[in-house]
Parts: structure tokens; sequence; C-alpha cells
């Protein structure tokens, strides 16, 4: 994947840059929204990972620049100014995602990854399937091998998200926004045991499982070939 | 029926609360006192001009009649009674005479031009009386009031010598009726004079209301307005306003030296964590690494999550979220919470139950409630024993229509006397330092309440915590009336916007 990281603290930007290609990616940094601009208009990237305070020219400047061009790049910001409102400025400037710092790396990783792969599925999907998993989007029904599955609303919801995005991690803080469209983390392992309920119910009794745990991320749903 | 006339009611409450406030005001307080002294001083003036030009003009009266009964007297020591009645006559036909004569024997007129003794004779003093006599011509008759001085002779004789008295009456009432426009004059200017002079000052002192409230609401960089008349009520302003700027001062210092101590202590553990984190991904390590890195990165997020929570209580308490405040219903909240945390609850073996009837609409921020309300369902799963239970509820006070939430749980409860003090930051009691969290918890609950104008209450629930927010009464609450929508909505969990299909539990 080619990502464009536009970050002005020179030692978050490196580590930023390591991190991406060490996870395979090709990388391009740019210190300042000016710069940013330029590289974003003129290449093509999967994802560009925005700094909103910088000098020159900030994020958010940049991100509205970039969609009145026509880019329609997805954008995830980075900034220190965590809190709810700011989340909001960042989506409405034309941000596809927000993550506040600090941040863990590899929660910043599944989020590049689902942003770059949403871009490709803009059709409307009403079927969803995993290995033997189905998932019936207008019935709400939910088999494993042609055996029906009972699910709560919520988890249907929850399971949805994650077929959605089969095969990538997802995080915790993900399927809370998402799922439930809370930005916070919860002290507890509220969504552990979801996730937990849901396993029993859609691997419970089958040889292969299908949804895992990804040690210090978060989990992904993925058939085993 | 019931509700109509119920809303009819509440609307009367609210029209005779304003009134009660108008008479409250220190405006109407002020005027009302300037116009008492103002008229009462005036109506002593008026009072006491009137009492002296009409005792005047009565005294002037009866010394006239005194004089004449003076001669009279004399005329008769002189000549007796014949001479008496001769120059009664006499008197009687000199032109432009005023007085009323009148001598009698028994009821025999033998001199005077009145008919007989007055039938209405009231005797107000000894020897005076007030009557009243009818005069002029047979076509033209008209009753007047008169006053008199008589004295009896001896041998049946009696003289009546009056005044006519109408004039003086009128000139009297002509007084009177010019005092009470006066008065009533220096009433209406009473009234003006007082709501202006007082409302002058008060208007300024309102001033001065207005922006303390607006102050406190968070919006520190308001001033008062000063006039420029340098008059005390400038003084007040402009000392305040020092005030204000030294406080502004120093809570902008103290604002900076959090932020930057959270931001540059957010940085150096960012990348602490971030170099942990890197350490982990590089060459295949060993296991205990592995296990040692993972707990060094546990605890780097538990000191994140510390500063992130005092930074957004800080936020909180500056209000600067204030104008990004939209209508929020606190049932779907509670209910997400509830949802969210239900199955948590349950392996711990403690019954999350969520109870909500309506909607219950707040004016608020949507994120930051639902972060209260989790807060206050972690922590009440926290001390809640097994076998326990843990009820989330939503409702609008049916007195006083305040929407409310409450958090009630059936653990131990937390001792009256400790129940301001655990609001406050860090703090946590000695008997729950073994369980996990940071004791911001609470605080930021308390943070989010203040925020919202909303008060918090913590209760003995017997047993348990019960702990209640009570928001601000809001004008748009649209009890029950779901639209179709809404309620499709909620029968079927669509993707992404689609609330749970979970119904409120009933109540009871």
């Amino acid at each position: 994947m080619r990502i464009l990281v536009v970050e002005d603290d020179r030692e978050a930007a490196a580590y930023l840059t390591r991190g991406l290609k060490e996870s395979g990616h090709i990388v391009d940094h740019a210190p300042d929204g000016q710069d940013g601009l330029h590289l974003a208009i003129g290449g093509s990237y999967d994802v560009a990972i925005v700094d909103r305070m910088m000098p020159r020219m900030d994020g958010l400047t940049m991100v509205r620049r970039m969609r009145e061009e026509g880019n329609k790049t997805p954008v995830l910001f980075l900034s220190a100014l965590g809190e709810v409102d700011d989340r909001v400025k960042g989506l409405r400037a034309g941000g596809d995602d927000y993550l506040a710092k600090p941040y863990a790396f590899a929660e910043l990783l599944a989020r590049v990854d689902a942003l770059a792969r949403r871009q490709g599925s803009e059709a409307v999907v009403t079927r969803l399937s995993v290995g033997d998993l189905e998932l019936d989007l207008l019935s709400r029904t939910a088999t494993r091998a042609g055996q029906k599955i009972d699910l709560q609303p919520r988890e249907f919801l929850l399971l949805e998200y994650l077929m959605r995005h089969a095969g990538q991690v997802v995080t915790r803080t993900m399927l809370l926004e998402n799922v439930w469209e809370y930005h916070f983390d919860p002290q507890t392992n509220v969504i552990d045991v979801h996730i937990s309920r849901l396993r029993s119910k859609i691997d419970k009794g089958y040889v292969e499982p299908l949804l895992h745990t990804v040690r210090g991320a978060g989990y992904s749903l993925r058939a085993a070939s | 029926m019931w509700s109509l006339s119920c809303t009819r009611c509440g609307a009367l409450d609210i029209r005779s609360v304003r009134l009660l406030d108008v008479f409250r005001t220190a405006t109407f307080r002020l005027a009302f006192a300037y116009l008492l002294l103002f008229g009462v001083s005036v109506l002593l003036l008026l009072g006491f001009i009137y009492w002296r030009t009409t005792g005047f003009m009565a005294t002037q009266a009866d010394e006239t009649i005194s004089a004449e009964v003076q001669g009279l007297g004399e005329e008769y020591k002189r000549r007796g009674l014949l001479g008496l009645r001769n120059v009664i006559i006499e008197r009687l036909s000199r032109p432009g005479q005023r007085s009323l004569y009148l001598l009698t024997i028994g009821d025999n007129a033998l001199a005077g031009n009145l008919p007989g003794w007055p039938a209405d004779a009231v005797e107000t003093a000894p020897s005076w009386i007030n009557f009243t006599y009818e005069r002029g011509t047979d076509a033209d008759k008209e009753t007047r009031p008169a006053r008199a001085m008589y004295f009896s002779m001896r041998g049946g004789f009696r003289l009546l010598v009056g005044r006519d008295v109408g004039e003086l009456n009128a000139i009297e009432g002509a007084i009177r009726s010019t005092l009470l426009t006066a008065l009533s004059i220096t009433a209406l200017f009473g009234i003006a004079g007082g709501v202006l002079i007082s409302r002058n000052v008060l208007r300024r002192l309102e001033a001065i209301n207005r922006t303390s409230q607006d102050i406190m609401s968070g919006n520190l960089s308001r001033r008062i307005p000063v006039q420029g008349s340098g008059d005390e009520l400038d003084d007040l302003a402009h000392n305040l306003n020092r005030m204000l700027e030294q406080i502004e001062r120093l809570m902008t210092g103290m604002r900076e030296v959090a932020d930057n101590i959270a931001h540059d202590l957010r940085t150096p553990l960012n990348r602490l964590r971030n170099k942990l984190e890197g350490a982990m991904i590089g060459n295949p390590p060993r296991e205990e690494t592995i296990t040692a890195l993972e707990s060094a990165i546990a605890e780097a997020d538990g000191l994140i999550s510390t500063f992130n929570s005092l930074l957004l209580i800080a936020e909180a308490e500056t209000g600067a979220h204030r104008d990004t405040l939209e209508p929020v219903d606190l049932s779907e909240v509670i209910h997400d919470i509830a949802d969210l945390y239900e199955p948590a609850a349950e392996d711990r073996g403690i019954a999350l139950k969520f109870v909500a009837k309506t909607k219950v609409m707040v004016r608020g921020n949507r994120s930051l409630l639902a972060r209260a309300a989790a807060n206050l369902v972690e922590n009440a799963l926290k001390y809640t024993p097994q076998n326990g239970a843990v009820t989330v509820s939503a409702w609008i006070d049916p007195r006083g229509h305040r929407p409310k939430f409450s958090v009630r749980d059936t653990g131990p409860g937390i001792p009256e006397d400790d129940r301001e003090r655990v609001l406050d930051r860090f703090v946590r009691l000695e008997r729950s330092r073994n369980t996990p969290g940071s004791g911001l918890g609470l605080s930021l609950v308390s943070a989010v309440a203040r925020m919202h104008d909303a008060t918090i209450s913590l209760e003995d629930a017997k047993p348990g915590l019960l702990a209640t927010l009570t928001f601000p009464e809001i004008a748009e609450q649209d009890n029950g009336h779901e639209t179709i929508v809404a309620q499709v909505r909620r029968a079927l969990p669509g993707p992404k916007k689609a609330r749970s299909g979970r119904q409120p539990e009933k109540q009871g």
C-alpha cells in the first residue's frame, strides 16, 4: 500500500514511517500541510495519515483543500487534541477517521487497513460470507454451514462489522466506535465479553474457528485458507 | 382532558411565578419605597396647605359673624328690643349686604331675612349652628348652606346672625379637588421617577449580574461594562473587572501549566509506549520478554488514560463544550450503555437492568453523557457483589419536569461523610484501594454534570449506592410520541445507525 504521512514532529514521523515500512507499506513523508497537499494531489496514495497541528498549513485546511481539488484519498487524522469536538471537526473537514495521540501502533495499522480497503467496496452488499459463515443483510439472518445462528440485534451488528472487515485486524476501539458509536476506552473488558459471546455462537461446535484474537491489537474474522 | 387542564394550570403557575418575580425585584421595591416616601411627603404638605387655607377662611367668616353679633348686642343694650329690630331692618335694606338675620319670639319672626328658625340646625359649638335655607324668588329657588351664631334674650326672644357659606364650601371643594389632582399627578411622577431611577441603577447591577453568570458558565473573557461616569457603580465594575483579569490570568496560567504537563508527559509516554511496541514487533523475542513488554505497555496505557481523563475533566470544567450541546435522548444513551455492559455484568453474576418508559430529552453532549453513564455503571459493577443488581433508569420527574437518570447498585455504598469527597479528583476510599481505577471516574461524572448544569446526588439505596443526575428542564420534551421511523428503527436493527431492538423493561 502507498501511504502518505504528513507530520511535523520529526521523531513521530520517523517512528510512523519505520513502523509502516516494517509492515510492508510504501511510505512518503511531508513535514507540513503545504508539502502534504502537493504530494497528495500529485501522487496516488491509498491512505493519507495527517497530523492536525502543523506549521504553514494545518491538517484541517490541507484536507479541505484536497477535497476541493476532487482528491478522494482516504484520510486518517492524527491529533493530540483527542476530544469529541475535535473528532467532529476533523470528520467534517473531509477526514475519514480520527485517531487521538497517543495511540497504539496496532490501532493505527488496523485503521489504515480498514480505510484503504473501504475505498474499493462502494457497491451495496446484501450478503456477506466468510468461510461457511453467511450473513444475509436483508432478512437479517446468520447461518454457519447451513445452520441458523440466533443473534441479538447488537450481536448481528458486531458480526456484520467483523465480516465487512474480514481478514483485517479490528481493534476494540474500532468496534466501540462503529458498532456502538461511542468514542471512549472503557476501563473494563466490555468488548471482550461481547466478542466471547459472539464467538460461542459462531465458533462453538465447529472444527475451524473463524473469530481470532490478535494479541496486542484486537480481533480478526477470517477463514483458514 | 386531564392532560389539557394540567397544561393550563402549569401555564398559570408560570405566569403567577413571573408576577411574583416582579414584586421580588429590587427595581420594584426601590420604586415602591421611593413612591411611598415621595407620596407621603407631598400628602403632608398639601394636607397642611388645605388645612391652613380652609381654616383661615372659616375663621374669617366666624369673626365677621362675631363682630356683627357684638354690634347688635350693643344696639340692644342701648335701645332695647325695638332698637335691635330697627337696626336689623336698616341693615337688611343696605345694598349688597350678605348677612342673614332673624329675630324671633317663640315661632314668630319679628324681623330678618329668614322665614323662620331653621329646622335642620346642627349645633357645632355652643351657640353656633350650621343649617340650610332657601334663597331667591319662587321661580328660581336654591337651597344654600349657612352658618350662624344665635343667642337668647329675656322674654323668649332669640336672635340669629349668620352668613351664607355656599361660596366658602365651593372654594374649599375646589381647593380639595385641586390638591387631590396634584396628589395623583405627584403619585404618577413618583412612580415614573421611581421606576426610572431604580431601573437606571439596577440595569447596571443587572449587567454586572449577567456578566458574572456568563463568566461562571465558562466564558472567562467577558468584562463588566463601565459607563465612564466615575460613580460608585463604575468603581465597582472597574474593580470587578480588574479582579476578573487577575483570575483569568491565573486560570490561563494554570491551564497552560496543566496542558503543558499533560502534553509534555503524554509525548514521552507515547514514545515509551511506541518503543515498547516496536521492541515486540522486531525479531522473535522470548515469551518472558513479551510478557514484560506487554505489562509495561499496559502501565503506559494506564498513565495515558489517566492523563486523558484529567484533560477531559479540565475541558468539561472550563465549559469548552457548551456551545456544542444538542438535544439528546437520555433513555437512548443509558440503553446503549446498559446494552454495552450487560454481558460483562452477566459474567460477574450481576443483573444489569434498564428502566426507561419514555424519551427523556436533555440538551447535552451525547458522547460525554454516555461516558458519564459508563463511568457510573463501571463503578457500580466494580463494587456490586455476585448475585447483586445494577439498575440504570432515565425518567422525567413528574414534579418540576426535570429530566433525570440514575444508577443504583446493591454494593456496600458510600458512607455519608465521604459522599462529597468522592466527587473530587483522585479520591479513592481506603477500602477500594485494591480495585483497579484511577479515582477519576466519579469526578469526571461530576464535571460532565456541571457542564450540563445538572446536579449529582449520591444516596444510600439501602443497600448500595444510588447516583442520580438531575438536569435542567427543557421545553422540547416529546413524551413517548415516537415517530414511525424511530419505532421501525428500534424494531429492526439496520446497519450502523440502528439502535438495538431490546425493549425497555417495565418498571415495578
